[in-house]
């Protein structure tokens, strides 16, 4: 709590000498790095492991995300006393659980390719941008939750849609007080809603090993409260593999 | 915990509100706050513009009269809307052709100039496919008509501006812009009359275009098209001279000019022309790039209504296709020697495009929406899910749910529901009215809709029970002047007698016979200047007496809800009127407003619920070339005035809502959206959470649910359910760090899952959230650190937790009423039970929001539904019935648990003992046996399911039982103790295996794991 004090009372201060003059994109993300923890400590992350809860028609259902700098990955959840693996990826194959067999299927290969990019993402998009291939763009100042932001366009690798490639773009909202995300927007690209966006909130930052992490999030209405964030955890290589029983 | 109390405290009555200053604005204040577009899209509306993509044909742009821009990615299947933020008249939408996937330019401000055409503010880039919009300029264009990006380079971009309507502009020409929209030259102007209607490039050659210019002026009562100044002009020098082309043309005054390039042979043009002679109207050819004309055709389809139908579409491959807008739209496969109507659809044809890939495939932009044909044009289809209605009117009833009634443009009078199961679909809407609906009003009491066309051409009185259907406008009787009616004629329902209804011509009429009989009460309350009386010669170049350019008419009549007596009137030519005595005496109270320019247009008079004396008036200029805002309060009978307009609102505003219960909210409806007030309009705030910058022509607030409802000229009927919270904003909430809004008892509503029949290309109105909602104002985001919510029953115990919401302004967070939901046996598939929660039983909960170390608590009321016809006793029976199902599922579970404990441990046993392993496999066997009875343990979740296991039998028991509010029928009862019956034998068998075999397992397994435990049942079900 002390720490979280002090960060505030740095950024408050930060954030008035700043306003005397303009804030470039790079500016705010370096703010941002530093109010997180900063980017020595990210850069040793490998491994993140987010256990959360989702509410699903006034059900809790607990779900299990990890992400590491190979680019695997899992979302599971837990239903009845079954652990379902609801998305996976070993860097190869991504796959997914049927509902009505609860057998594993292969993502469709255009999937798996986008999935494949996401590698370079890890740990935070913004780190090392430039080295990614990724490039940002400060549009300007919006109100977004009731609250004065920065808006950020990042643009990532380009990924595929219906056999063609698409701009990746997400828009950033950096809150002008803490200088971190409060909310993303990105392009829907596919389904009767492509060509609209599709909007995240994320809040209460919470302190885990000496960084911040939301700790609440809302997906396009789809809300998600994380428990607990582990960090660099081994996990087993079989949770990434597609089962063939 | 003090500031718990404190918090709570502080919900301060709506009376109590006084005339603070509340200086936050919308973003920071409305929040969670959203409003909810319901459509319809049934009969769609004006689509003023279409522009496909040169290279994909999966992309289409659409550009809507009045509701903004839509895009396609599915080849025009379906739409969705991108320019929602911007004014939503459009001019013109463009591809850049260099980089068509990220570059579109729109130009706003519809070129279709009916009187009722809005404005635009400008010229808009996008450089992201159409996400983000930016406005480049231009900002009184007001109407843009042509946009054309430099094949060579995007930088050069050509712009043809018509300008004003409603009077001189020198903003009118062509603009040319060398870097990329940040500056632009003004390259060709003729004169503050003409504007230029069209410009088109040769594709072959883009140093050459072609521009015509139009001299055109409406005024409230007349419109004239066609003067000396209109010409067609050429360029070869990329604009920097203009020569005028007429050789071949009709000698004397033109009128507005279409011009089209063939893409397959760019020597050929085709102009459609307006002129003095008739016969010298219609089609023209040009074979030498313009050099020479040769007329072609004066069909009807090509010579009606200029003003309206001016766009000429030529085949991409064949320069002998050629289509035309017009009433019907028509096509011509000899190079315009002969016509033919285009297919069934909704008339009115602004635009056509083709699909440079198919040819076959052609678009059609109508007063009713987007047409798709796959035949050129033979047999067409609707696009379903383009909610861009265009609303006149509207009026709500009292049904539950409440009915919307309300007048379109050139789409009939609809009715529909503001609720139905499934959601707000086109089969909920039901036609009362043709040709331009307007006012549309319920009987108050009795099941009567009246609708009106027209300028009361017809008002219908329609009897819903008998299907009775007549017509019941005031007639033209002996003795008294021609009566005079506006296109929008006011008619009204009395507040005091529910068979009244008022109707304004130049008088107002009264009838207390439901439009039987009609009694004029008022002399001619407009300033009946004869000057403005001609429509009969109205039009220019081709006549135009349609009835809408009707003047110096009444437009809104009030009866005071606290007098009946009392009863104002407001006319298109600025008089306001009031009299206190029923008619027989009225009062001319338009001098004394203050600051409102003569003859300004009174649309809007609100009588106060408050005070007898007090009225609100909202007077819209734009028809004099006046976008300023005016919008007054009297408190005095209309002795005097004060404005309660303030720099927050941008331009003209139509109409204006009083709350109910707090004089100082108010709701005014702009052309570019909705602005609300709580401290009597000394601070306004744009309203834009789910709501476009649409034209709000009329609004309502319905009494019992405190929802409301707009009509909008482009985006259909939208709603801002229950604005009751907005009652209770002040500066002492809005200096809280956290505060609670009280609502209203929330009703657990009974309501069946059935009703959606729509696909998932055609439009839904979202239903209203029907869940418990808790409202509360914070006072800054909660960025850091840790921010939960959690339902309580009044003893502080746990029901659920939910997702917090967390904005600074006003935070909505919704409980359908649900406990948390069943344990379920660990089995081989799912059981579907476990998505099933029971609902909480009618009475008092808390909500206790915990941000950091502090708690706040509010406290809310459930309540029944007041329409069921479950008793008492028959909930109680159906609770404890389900309690007892849900224990019972949840025990069941963990017996499962601990028989997979058992299994489990006796391997681990093995793994060290072989020689335990035979009595493991026997304890194993009787375990699996009964596990076998207790749950599936084969099989898919789908036609290889498994035969049901006694998790799915009491599952599904217990699912039925929560999911209904009466008791348990005796059907029902039966199978419950069908299904207890196994569960007892179950249970028994469990206890001899669990007391023969768990102790000992236990003990040895501690052997070999001395850290296991096992879970007793509440550790489970935490688990």
């Amino acid at each position: 709590m002390k720490t979280l004090k002090n960060l505030l009372a740095a950024t408050v201060l930060l954030f008035t000498c700043f306003t005397a003059t303009a804030q470039t994109a790079d500016e705010i993300i370096n703010k941002y790095f530093e109010n997180i923890g900063g980017k020595d400590k990210l850069l040793k992350v490998n491994s993140f492991k987010m256990n959360m809860v989702t509410n699903y028609n006034g059900l809790e259902i607990p779900v299990e995300i990890f992400n590491d700098k190979a680019g695997k990955m899992y979302v599971k959840i837990n239903f009845q006393g079954k652990e379902i693996t609801q998305l996976a990826f070993d860097g190869k194959t991504g796959w997914s659980t049927n509902f009505m067999t609860m057998k594993a299927e292969k993502l469709d290969s255009e999937t798996t390719e986008n999935m494949l990019l996401q590698t370079k993402e890890f740990p935070d998009p913004f780190l090392n941008y430039k080295e990614k291939g990724f490039k940002v763009e400060l549009i300007g100042k919006e109100t977004k939750e009731g609250t004065e932001c920065f808006k950020i366009k990042l643009t990532k690798t380009p990924i595929t849609v219906a056999g063609k490639k698409e701009e990746n773009v997400i828009f950033y909202y950096f809150d002008t007080e803490n200088y971190v995300p409060i909310m993303t927007e990105s392009e829907i690209k596919e389904g009767p809603a492509k060509g609209q966006m599709s909007t995240s909130t994320m809040g209460d930052y919470q302190e885990v090993e000496g960084m911040y992490f939301p700790f609440t999030m809302n997906q396009g209405g789809q809300a998600m409260t994380v428990k607990t964030i582990t960090i660099n955890q081994p996990v087993d290589n079989k949770q990434f593999e597609m089962k063939t029983e | 915990m003090k500031k718990s109390l404190l918090f709570s405290i502080i919900s301060l009555s709506a009376l109590s509100i006084n005339a603070q200053e509340i200086t936050l604005k919308g973003k920071e204040l409305f929040g969670d706050l959203e409003a909810r577009q319901i459509g319809p899209a049934i009969m769609s509306g004006r689509v003023s513009d279409l522009a496909m993509h040169p290279k994909n044909n999966q992309i289409i742009f659409l550009g809507a009269a009045g509701g903004g821009i839509w895009k396609s990615s599915d080849g025009g299947a379906s739409f969705v809307p991108v320019f929602d933020k911007h004014i939503q008249s459009i001019g013109t939408i463009t591809f850049d052709p260099n980089n068509p996937d990220n570059v579109i330019w729109a130009g706003t401000g519809e070129t279709w100039t009916r009187n009722s055409v809005s404005v635009g503010d400008g010229i808009y880039k996008s450089t992201d496919g159409g996400l983000n919009w930016t406005n480049m300029g231009l900002p009184k264009s007001e109407r843009i008509s042509s946009i054309i990006v430099d094949p060579r380079d995007s930088n050069n971009i050509w712009v043809g501006v018509l300008g004003a309507l409603w009077g001189d502009s020198e903003d009118r020409g062509i603009y040319n812009s060398k870097d990329g929209g940040k500056t632009w030259n003004k390259i060709h102007y003729v004169d503050n009359k003409t504007g230029c209607s069209d410009l088109v490039i040769d594709p072959s050659n883009p140093n050459v275009m072609y521009a015509s210019f139009w001299e055109f002026r409406r005024t409230a009562w007349s419109f004239n098209s066609g003067g000396n100044a209109s010409a067609l002009f050429k360029t070869t020098d990329g604009g920097k001279t203009w020569n005028k082309i007429h050789n071949g043309f009709p000698a004397g005054k033109l009128g507005r000019i279409a011009i089209a390039v063939s893409p397959s042979n760019p020597n050929i043009l085709f102009s459609v022309i307006e002129c003095e002679k008739d016969t010298q109207k219609g089609l023209y050819k040009s074979e030498d790039a313009g050099k020479t004309w040769k007329h072609l055709n004066s069909d009807f389809e090509l010579v009606v209504r200029p003003f309206y139908f001016s766009r000429i579409t030529i085949d991409p491959k064949n320069p002998d296709i050629i289509y035309k807008g017009g009433l019907n739209g028509s096509i011509s496969r000899d190079g315009g020697k002969t016509f033919r109507n285009l297919g069934a659809m909704h008339s009115d044809i602004h635009d056509i495009i083709i699909d440079p890939i198919d040819t076959n495939r052609i678009y059609v932009a109508t007063d009713g929406g987007m047409y798709r044909s796959w035949n050129n044009g033979s047999t067409l289809d609707i696009v379903k899910n383009l909610p861009l209605s265009q609303y006149y009117h509207i009026t709500l009833d009292n049904e539950e749910p409440y009915n919307i009634y309300g007048g379109l443009q050139d789409n009939g009078s609809w009715y529909g529901p503001s609720k139905s199961d499934g959601g707000i679909e086109a089969r909920d809407w039901n036609s009362v009215g043709y040709g331009d609906g307007f006012r549309v009003l319920k009987h108050p009491t009795k099941k009567i809709i009246y609708s009106e066309m027209q300028g009361a051409e017809n008002i219908w009185r329609y009897n819903l029970e008998t299907k009775e259907l007549k017509t019941i406008q005031p007639l033209q009787e002996k003795g008294v002047a021609k009566l005079r009616f506006n296109w929008n004629t006011p008619i009204v329902t009395g507040l005091h007698n529910p068979d009244r209804i008022y109707a304004g011509s130049q008088f107002v009429h009264v009838s207390d016979d439901m439009g039987a009989s009609w009694k004029i009460i008022s002399p001619d309350l407009t300033t009946n200047d004869k000057l403005k009386l001609n429509q009969e010669n109205s039009g220019g170049l081709s006549k135009d007496n349609s009835g809408a350019e009707n003047h110096c008419t009444l437009f809104t009549i009030a009866e005071s809800p606290l007098n009946k007596d009392i009863i104002w009137a407001g006319a298109d030519d600025g008089n306001v009127q009031i009299t206190q005595d029923g008619g027989k005496t009225w009062k001319n109270v338009t001098a004394n407003i203050i600051g409102l320019p003569k003859n300004t247009w009174c649309y809007h008079i609100e009588a106060s619920n408050f005070a007898k004396g007090s009225a609100y008036a909202v007077f819209d200029g734009h028809t004099s070339n006046d976008q300023n805002t005016y919008v007054f309060k009297t408190t005095d009978f209309g002795t005097t005035w004060t404005s309660i307009v303030t720099k927050d609102i941008d331009g003209f505003a139509r109409c204006i809502q009083e709350d109910y219960v707090n004089e100082n909210l108010l709701f005014l409806g702009t052309e570019k959206g909705l602005y609300i007030t709580v401290d009597g309009g000394k601070n306004w705030s744009k309203f834009e959470n789910n709501m476009p910058a649409v034209a709000v022509m009329h609004l309502d607030l319905h009494k019992k649910t405190n929802d409301l409802v707009m009509a909008t000229h482009g985006r259909g009927v939208i709603i801002l359910d229950d604005v009751s919270i907005l009652r209770q904003v002040t500066n002492n909430i809005i200096a809280s760090e956290v505060h609670f809004f009280k609502t209203k008892p929330f009703v657990k509503e009974e309501n069946s899952s059935f009703g959606a029949t729509a696909s998932e290309l055609e439009f839904v109105g979202p239903n209203p959230n029907t869940s418990a909602q808790i409202v509360y104002y914070l006072k800054k985001r909660n960025t850091f650190g840790k921010i939960e919510m959690e339902i309580q029953d009044m003893n502080g115990n746990k029901i659920v937790n939910l997702p917090v919401s967390n904005q600074k302004g006003i935070n909505i967070v919704s409980w359908n009423f649900n406990e948390k939901g069943p344990k379920v046996a660990t089995g081989k598939t799912l059981d579907y039970s476990g998505f099933t929660t029971p609902l909480v039983p009618a009475g008092k909960y808390k909500a206790v929001l915990t941000k950091g170390k502090d708690k706040f608590t509010h406290e809310f009321e459930v309540i029944n539904d007041p329409k069921s016809p479950v008793k008492e006793v028959d909930r109680a029976d159906q609770r404890a019935t389900t309690k007892m199902l849900f224990n019972k599922v949840e025990r069941l579970a963990y017996m499962v648990y601990e028989i997979d404990e058992m299994i489990k441990l006796n391997g681990e046993i093995v793994a060290k003992d072989k020689n335990y392993a035979k009595t493991a496999d026997k304890i194993n066997a009787e375990l699996n046996k009964l596990k076998n009875t207790m749950v599936i343990t084969t099989g898919d979740n789908y036609v290889g399911s498994a035969e049901k296991k006694l998790r799915e039998k009491l599952g599904a028991i217990y699912a039925s039982i929560a999911s209904q509010y009466d008791a348990p029928s005796p059907s029902q009862k039966a199978n419950i103790e069908s299904v207890m019956d196994l569960y007892n034998k179950a249970e028994v068998e469990f206890k001899r295996l669990e007391k023969l075999h768990l102790s000992k397992i236990l003990e040895k397994a501690k052997k070999s794991n001395p850290e296991y435990k096992l879970k007793t049942f509440e550790e489970f079900i935490a688990s």
